[in-house]
């Protein structure tokens, strides 16, 4: 991760207080208007400069505190923390060491957040200013060589523009990866009174949380990315669609787009050129189908979000019937720095087909959930053991689940895999919006992919049969198998099922549902099997199938389970083995998640 | 009432792309949608009455009952989901007696569940109006619900 470092000429240091949906749960407020306060008191105002800004990234630890240029990174902030350091780091100039990041690798308290595992192997691009600049004020955007890349590109024509993203090899992020200045180029070549430009931050997938950072910590680059579209393919006018879900990424993008405009970037003959160019923010009513862009289109003019067939694609008769062209929000937020740094420079990041980076959201049995942004083609285990500290309670890695209810999961023995489009869609997994599930031995892969079905059946919007009754049988037979009902014919069932809802749905939602089951099935069919042939789930989640009997043998005597059962259902007396009252015993697991031996069945 | 309405409409354009707006914001003042105030978004919007029923009632947001005194929200994402967020919403459900989507008796509670909000970080995590409880067990429940308003 490249520091980020632009101090105003009179102030010697800055601390940035991240105030990303995370660590502002956690009173990141607080602790902002308390720094302001303390820093005030001690007369540092002239030299000590104090910003919030968006996701750091080390969500883990949260709140996250930097002080610049030095890099001290402080975790775990609370608003009394605040006295202390201002008194010891910005007035004594030493760091709080209790509050630096511990390394357990190491047992060091780790004085630069540039020497952190978890930052080191990382390369932000489309993260380049999250973090770094304060995403209400449009000044800092400037600073950071904001609103360069669109100056660029109007001095370009819109052909050599398009020209310029071809050679980058950028590919949309939003999970098919199709080729971004193709794109551009098919939606140049309409013809059309009116043209629009489409940004869909309604494209995460539950468990994706790159697209809301983005656009809390740097809305503007999203913004100046959609303005670049604009002009290289002769639109005009442009949305933002925003989930309901993300009320502050919808508040900064609109405080952004309110300073573009004062600022005349956004309007009538921007920069004194013949474009123009204005924005309106959409705020989504929570349906997840609203990711698909023909879905996404019909909700902005007002109707029911459902898909509609392809083609026409939306780049001949897209929103309100004219042509338009919808990128995702971490898409757009890589086409400033390419215009600024050329195409070139970006291709040389990544592997052969993938280029640039790709931003995950790390989160589930790992030790540092949080927000990475890692070259394509940077393998799974580097991302989950070095930058994600490993799976922590000394337990084993099973697989990762990426792209979310679309997506399918990577095992243990694909541990190295270079994660890029190519590799990702042999495994049966996808990209995705990129969301990353760790899972552990804990974790019962039936029960994820039943998790995933509920959710793609409950989301889906009915217009086809296939995704209506196809999930519904899908997520009828994982039912079964979850409560120990289900026959091994019903499995071969599943699959055959899942096939043909990939192939005969009418948009992304349902030609992707079935890939958890597919990709689970493929994986972990021993797993299902047990299930169904010996009623019994391994990683003791489903609870039909649990026994709640102590075996005997390898019970250890150690009464654990006796002070945490609720019900008292659990009898034990030092030295002897304990028991359960299966008439007392509400199934809550408490007993097997605190038992060290397994001894709980 | 009414005036909360026309206050609403006189920020908007009367035509069937604000629809959606339109009825978020008549929401965010009622805080849900009773039938008067879609009949009167149908007229302002130049539709039918059934058409604004049939868009609000597809998305999950528009709630047509009033909400309770406060609402508490449980994430079921992935991450939610892995680190244990059924086992949070089922002694929310055992406390209050309610399903998802439902509202207690007394008019305290409304119970709602997400699909992600995005604080993956903090899972299982569970919302008490705007307020984050994160990294949440069930046993920790009671003595929040406790803590909420009358």
């Amino acid at each position: 991760m490249q520091p980020a470092i632009r101090l105003g000429p009179e102030k010697q240091r800055q601390v940035l207080v991240c105030r990303g949906t995370g660590c502002e749960s956690q009173k990141a407020n607080h602790i902002f208007f308390n720094l302001q306060k303390e820093v005030d008191k001690a007369g540092l105002a002239d030299s000590v400069e104090v910003k919030f800004t968006g996701c750091h990234g080390f969500c883990q630890q949260g709140p996250t505190i930097m002080v610049m240029p030095a890099g001290a990174f402080y975790c775990n902030v609370t608003p009394d923390d605040v006295a202390e350091i201002v008194e010891t780091d910005l007035q004594k100039g030493k760091p709080v060491e209790r509050l630096l990041f511990l390394d357990p690798r190491t047992g060091d308290r780790v004085l630069d957040y540039r020497d952190m595992r978890y930052f080191t192997p990382q390369r932000r691009i489309v993260l380049r200013n999250c973090g770094f600049i304060n995403p209400e004020d449009i000044d800092d955007y400037l600073a950071a060589e904001g609103y360069e890349g669109i100056g660029k590109a109007l001095r370009m024509t819109p052909q050599e523009v398009i020209d310029e993203l071809k050679r980058s090899g950028l590919r949309g992020r939003g999970g098919a990866g199709f080729p971004t200045g193709m794109k551009w180029e098919f939606c140049n070549r309409s013809i059309a009174d009116q043209k629009y430009i489409v940004c869909n931050a309604d494209e995460g997938d539950p468990g994706a949380f790159m697209d809301r950072a983005v656009l809390e910590g740097d809305p503007h680059s999203v913004l100046e990315g959609m303005m670049t579209a604009g002009y290289a393919i002769g639109a005009t006018k442009a949305y933002v669609y925003v989930r309901a879900e993300y009320p502050m990424a919808y508040e900064r993008t609109l405080i952004a787009i309110r300073q573009a405009k004062d600022r005349g970037f956004l309007g009538d003959n921007i920069f004194g050129s013949n474009f123009s160019f204005d924005i309106t923010v959409k705020l989504g009513a929570g349906a997840f189908v609203c990711g698909e862009e023909t879905a996404l289109m019909a909700s902005i003019e007002g109707k029911r979000g459902m898909p509609n067939p392809r083609p026409p694609f939306p780049a001949v008769k897209g929103l309100f019937g004219k042509p338009t062209n919808i990128n995702n929000v971490e898409t757009l937020a890589n086409v400033p720095v390419i215009m600024t740094k050329g195409s070139d420079w970006f291709a040389s990041v990544g592997t052969e087909k993938s280029k640039g980076t790709k931003v995950f959201a790390l989160a589930g049995k790992i030790s540092y959930s949080g927000l990475v942004e890692v070259p394509m083609g940077t393998p799974l285990r580097e991302i989950i053991d070095d930058i994600g500290g490993g799976i922590p309670n000394k337990r084993k890695f099973k697989a990762a689940q990426t792209g979310g209810p679309s997506g399918g999961c990577i095992p243990a023995a694909h541990f190295d895999v270079p994660m890029d489009y190519e590799n990702l869609t042999q495994l049966g997994a996808i990209m995705g919006s990129g969301g990353l599930i760790v899972t552990d031995e804990h974790t019962c892969m039936v029960d994820m992919a039943k998790f995933f079905l509920t959710f793609t059946q409950k989301e889906s919007c009915g217009k086809c049969v296939p995704c209506r009754l196809g999930t519904k049988k899908m997520l009828e037979i994982l039912e079964s198998v979850t409560k120990g009902k289900a026959t091994i014919e019903d499995l071969d069932q599943l699959v055959e099922l899942a096939e043909d809802v990939k192939i005969s749905s009418l948009c992304g939602l349902g030609q992707t549902a079935p890939n958890p089951a597919l990709s689970t099935v493929r994986y972990f069919r021993d797993e299902y099997e047990a299930h169904i042939l010996n009623r019994e789930c391994p990683a003791r989640v489903c609870i039909d199938l649990m026994k709640f009997e102590v075996n005997e043998q390898k019970c250890k005597k150690c009464g654990a389970c006796f002070s945490v059962c609720p019900t008292r259902a659990i009898t034990w007396k030092k030295k002897e083995v304990a028991r359960i009252d299966r008439d007392k015993c509400i199934a809550c697991r408490s007993c097997y998640q605190v038992c060290r031996y397994h001894s709980i069945d | 009432m009414k005036d909360e309405l026309q206050e609403v409409f006189s920020r908007h354009h009367g035509s069937r792309d604000a629809l959606i707006p339109v009825l978020q914001d008549i929401q965010g003042k009622l805080g849900y949608l009773p039938p008067f105030a879609m009949e009167a978004a149908a007229k302002f919007c130049r539709m039918s009455p059934v058409e604004v029923y049939g868009v609000a009632t597809f998305y999950a947001q528009f709630k047509f009952n009033p909400v309770g005194r406060n609402t508490i929200m449980i994430c079921q994402g992935t991450a939610c989901h892995v680190m244990g967020g059924v086992r949070v919403l089922q002694e929310v459900m055992d406390l209050l007696g309610v399903r998802p989507g439902e509202t207690t008796p007394d008019g305290r509670f409304t119970l709602e569940t997400v699909a992600c909000i995005g604080a993956c970080a903090l899972a299982p995590a569970l919302f008490v109006n705007k307020e984050t409880h994160g990294r949440m067990k069930p046993e920790k429940i009671a003595e929040i619900l406790d803590a909420a308003g009358n």
